[in-house]
């Protein structure tokens, strides 16, 4: 690289960010009563574009992959967080370019698109934290504006009701998160995650630690909207509007994974906690237990729901549970390559999830109705967009047409690698039940006769832009799956070492 | 590079049907269908290629091997090329395409844009079975294929479509992750041996006996557990009786060019992959269990042939008799001489051709008559000489007459398999009796239908059939007898990539 950029710059996908968060509000100081969606729109579209393009020029670059410390060693900056950036961003931009059309009525309009900016900012900065204390802070803006965005249709009881859902749990889970912090600091001394790490193994206070771990659990379970702490989330994905659903479904658990991941793997070390002699506080086993109760209910629950949104909100729930193998099937010697599967199912669900919820948010502008049969026929009326969405959900399924299929068999064959041939076992049973019911969708658009009268006469560009971007990407993600699982790797193996 | 150009030319078509108006939709699909025909055509004259693509010093042509996916243990390539098997199914699955094409403008009155891309993206799905050579590209391929089969049957279909169109697309998808389990244990089987998924390595390391336990299953345990799991999974496709019953649903509610695609090149996905995994990968357990398979075989001759006989319908009768055709190609599959292999590998291009003539037949009769049911009509041949004329070629080409691809089919085979294992002789001659059956049921079909005095019992009228309706009918009758006078056009090429299938297991000749 000829230029040489100063140090904090490699933060700039967060500070890109906020600063387009900031912006918005400044916008909407100037001109409260302006009704330029146009402008506020693009200004979240253009600013997570460069946030994500940014993320990818240092990835490419190789920024991160020797980790830069920032602040005291309280953020960092590796191949982790920059591909989990990109992750964020892309969402971010997918639902701020199909929000224009989404919110064409509606009000608080930059208030929202700010929101969702600041929820970002939020995500980024979990995916640097280096230290519990960040990685509340930023739980907790990210946390905060979502609650306000899943309550945003103010004259919508089921969004109102959703957004109070989500907040009672998200303080909930939130004190539990900051109780777990301070018992780790009591027996540690330190909220740093690689001295959390050169400390938990000569402590005698292994009960403390291990109440204290299982909270931290806790705390990112809900995040990731992993059972026991699921309940809020198919009541706010229902009752929110749809890009934010598919904002939380897939960049908020992304982020939650990527706290996770970095808290559990960095900061109690498998050799010292798990198989070690000195201190067991076995959590691998419980994101094991998590992991295989997280598919399993998710996907039987999908399976018995009457409205497509709700199902897809419970397919969430067991895709976050195919995701937590990244940490069940940790200690069996293959943890560069489980993590790697879970961040790159990641990275595609980033797509293909986002891109099944905006369709959701299409049929919403169209007043389609919300259960399976209102959905019938409506291929006949809309090819298009039928056609993508048929995309997204047999790449959820996990059927080859996408990048879907490549990042669960990596998963799963990451973790048969790793000798947890079980664990890949159950997710792939529950993938080949969840295609029963994707395909109820697929059935009702394409195959049953339509018995609605819908007519669809306006195509709004912005979610169609949004849907065809998604679609795109998540179909190039199967010939292209070389770079995601090679920055991956690099990424896992980053936090493994 | 031309493999991959075939395929991306088929999508990008599939693309611009896909969002041409209705009225435009069938006459472009067929125009640029004539690219990958022209293609695979091209690619058929400048072939030069020897051995077998998955066995040692075989040279294949079009071939394109890069690394896809590198990082850790879980390497995929992106590996494409023909040989003697592969390169007749590509010309076949163009050829048929087109013709298919061309019999649904006809009968395909809605959302013609939407059938048309269909149609063009199931094509790229097929080329890209019949060329890829990693797995994960081949599996790719081959699910791809069920996405536009179940919506094409589901939305164009008959009566209880929806019905047939779920029951095909759990059936076949539930046999490929049986069949994806067991090809999956082999690979982790082979342990280090391998280093990818790429089909040659992996044929090579098995036959070399590197296979080692896996968990609680010994090696000589694990083959076998993978050869059942494999061969489930391929006779569903196939379809192997007992796993058929999802075909004659299929069969009769999907439009005719639909099934004539189902027919012509989808079942051919089934055997096709039993040569290329069974047969090649396991032959010593095909070869230690070859009696049970030819009971499979024989039993789906006999048994497919029956069911045809008791049909009133002659979409129906067409299908079964498409269980008994595929029947001959599992045993010559499992004579493991030249003759037999190469006599499937020949059964399976010419049944291709012979199921497309005869569902086409059925379609243009059902277009005028709006029936097919086989006691509605009779003497047709006096309404439409020329349909009838062509109907009664494919028949015949069906029952094997000489001079016709189906002949020289089933001769390969039965000179192969006879005698060719302990009780083949008993085999061969209960399958050969298949043929009886056959003509029997055929002829007695004929009769009552074609011939006579005319009667239909429907209110449409009754004359002979739009050109472009019959065109693809001669095509396909011109193929079937240009490929039984010198079966030489594709049988040399096909012996050439079976012949060193052969001696490694010491069959004879």
């Amino acid at each position: 690289m000829a230029i040489q950029l100063p140090t904090w710059m490699a933060l700039g996908p967060s500070i890109v960010l906020g600063l387009t968060a900031l912006l918005l509000l400044i916008f909407d100081s100037i001109t409260p009563d302006s009704t330029g969606r146009g402008v506020l729109a693009g200004t979240a579209t253009l600013g997570s574009l460069v946030a994500a393009g940014l993320s990818a020029w240092y990835l490419f670059e190789g920024t991160g992959q020797a980790p830069i410390t920032l602040y005291g060693d309280a953020l960092v900056v590796d191949t982790m967080s920059l591909f989990f950036a990109l992750v964020f961003a892309s969402v971010t931009a997918l639902v701020s370019v199909a929000s224009f059309d989404y919110l064409r009525d509606h009000s608080y309009q930059a208030e929202y698109y700010a929101l969702v900016t600041l929820a970002a900012t939020g995500m980024t900065l979990m995916a640097s934290a280096n230290s519990l204390a960040v990685a509340f802070v930023s739980l907790e803006l990210s946390s905060l504006p979502s609650f306000a965005l899943v309550a945003i249709l103010k004259k919508n009881r089921g969004s109102v009701e959703a957004g109070l859902k989500y907040f009672l749990i998200g303080a909930l889970s939130s004190a539990i998160l900051a109780y777990g912090i301070s018992l780790v600091y009591a027996v540690t001394g330190s909220l740093l995650l690689p001295d959390i790490a050169s400390s938990v193994g000569g402590t005698d206070l292994t009960g403390v630690l291990g109440l204290g771990i299982v909270m931290l659990l806790g705390g990112f379970a809900y995040k990731t909207s992993a059972v026991p702490f699921h309940f809020w989330a198919p009541e706010a994905y229902e009752g929110a509007p749809a890009p934010i659903s598919a904002f939380l479904s897939s960049a908020s658990k992304a982020a939650g994974f990527a706290v996770a991941f970095r808290v559990f793997v960095v900061a109690f070390p498998i050799q010292q906690l798990v198989t070690g002699a000195a201190t067991s506080v076995d959590w691998v086993l419980a994101a094991q237990i998590l992991a295989v109760v997280t598919m399993t209910l998710g996907n039987f629950a999908a399976a018995t729901q009457d409205t497509v949104k709700r199902m897809l909100a419970y397919s969430s729930v067991g895709h976050a549970g195919y995701v937590l193998i990244g940490l069940a099937a940790l200690s069996g010697g293959n943890n560069e390559f489980v993590l790697a599967g879970g961040m790159s199912h990641l990275l595609v669900y980033g797509f293909m999830n986002t891109g099944a919820f905006l369709f959701i948010a299409l049929t919403e502008y169209w007043s389609v109705g919300r259960k399976f049969e209102d959905f019938n026929g409506l291929a006949s009326q809309a090819p298009f967009a039928c056609t993508v969405m048929t995309l997204f959900l047999f790449n959820l399924a996990g059927l080859p047409v996408g990048g879907g299929f490549m990042s669960k068999y990596f998963l799963f064959g990451a973790a048969v690698g790793a000798g947890f041939w079980w664990l890949a076992a159950v997710g792939a049973i529950n993938s080949a039940l969840s295609l029963y019911y994707y395909s109820r969708v697929v059935k009702a658009m394409w195959i049953e006769d339509s018995s609605g009268d819908f007519d669809i006469e306006s195509k709004p560009a912005g979610l169609y832009a949004a849907l065809a971007a998604a679609a795109i990407v998540t179909v190039l993600l199967l010939p292209g799956f070389g770079p995601v699982w090679q920055y991956a790797t690099d990424a896992a193996a980053g936090i493994v070492a | 590079m031309w493999i991959e150009a075939l395929i991306a030319v088929t999508l990008a078509s599939a693309f611009a049907v896909f969002l041409a108006p209705n009225k435009l939709a069938g006459k472009l699909a067929f125009a640029l269908s004539l690219l990958p025909l022209g293609g695979s055509l091209w690619m058929y004259s400048t072939y030069e290629a020897s051995g077998n693509a998955l066995l040692e010093g075989s040279e294949l042509a079009f071939e394109t091997n890069f690394e896809w996916v590198t990082a850790g243990p879980y390497a995929l390539n992106w590996h494409v090329g023909l040989d003697g098997i592969s390169m007749p199914l590509v010309a076949l699955t163009t050829v048929l395409t087109s013709l298919a094409l061309l019999a649904s403008w006809t009968p395909i009155d809605e959302r013609q844009s939407q059938f048309y891309g269909l149609m063009l993206f199931l094509e790229a799905s097929l080329l890209g079975v019949f060329s890829a050579l990693d797995f994960f590209q081949w599996f790719v391929f081959w699910e791809m294929v069920l996405v536009p089969m179940y919506v094409l049957i589901g939305v164009w279909g008959g009566p209880r479509r929806k019905y047939a169109a779920i029951k095909m697309f759990v059936y076949t998808n539930i046999a490929s992750l049986v069949m994806f389990i067991g090809f999956i244990a082999l690979v982790f089987g082979l342990g280090d041996s391998v280093t990818s998924l790429d089909m040659p390595a992996i044929a090579q390391a098995l036959r070399a006996g590197e296979l080692g336990g896996l968990g609680p299953l010994e090696a000589g345990t694990l083959k076998v557990a993978a050869f059942v799991a494999m061969f489930a999974g391929f006779a569903v496709k196939v379809p192997v009786v007992p796993f058929h019953t999802w075909l004659p649903d299929a069969h009769v509610e999907a439009p005719t060019p639909v099934s004539i695609m189902l027919a012509g090149v989808l079942l051919k996905m089934g055997t096709y992959a039993l040569l290329r995994f069974n047969f090649t990968m396991l032959p010593e357990v095909a070869q230690n269990n070859a009696q049970i398979i030819a009971v499979f075989a024989v039993v789906s001759v006999i048994y497919g042939a029956m069911l045809a006989l008791a049909q009133s319908d002659l979409k129906r009768i067409v299908a079964y008799s498409s269980v008994s055709s595929m029947g001959y190609v599992i045993l010559g599959l499992v004579a493991y001489t030249l003759y037999g292999m190469g006599g499937a590998t020949f059964q399976m291009v010419a049944h291709g051709l012979i199921s497309g003539l005869m569902f086409m037949s059925v379609g243009v009769i059902y277009n005028t008559t709006h029936t097919r049911m086989v006691q509605d009509m009779s003497g047709l041949a006096s309404k439409m000489p020329f349909t009838v004329a062509v109907f009664v070629a494919g028949a015949f080409g069906y029952m094997g007459l000489p001079l016709m691809a189906g002949f020289a089919a089933e001769l390969f085979i039965f000179l192969g398999s006879f005698g060719a294992f302990a009780g083949s002789v008993w085999f061969t001659a209960a399958a050969m009796f298949g043929i009886v059956v056959v003509a029997g049921y055929l002829l007695f079909a004929m009769q009552r239908t074609l011939f006579g005095t005319f009667e239909v019992e429907t209110d449409y009228e009754v004359g002979p059939a739009a050109f472009h309706d019959v065109a693809p009918l001669v095509v396909l009758i011109l193929l079937v007898i240009l490929l039984g006078v010198d079966p030489n056009i594709f049988y040399t090429m096909i012996q050439d990539a079976v012949d060193p299938l052969v001696p490694a297991v010491g069959g004879g000749a």
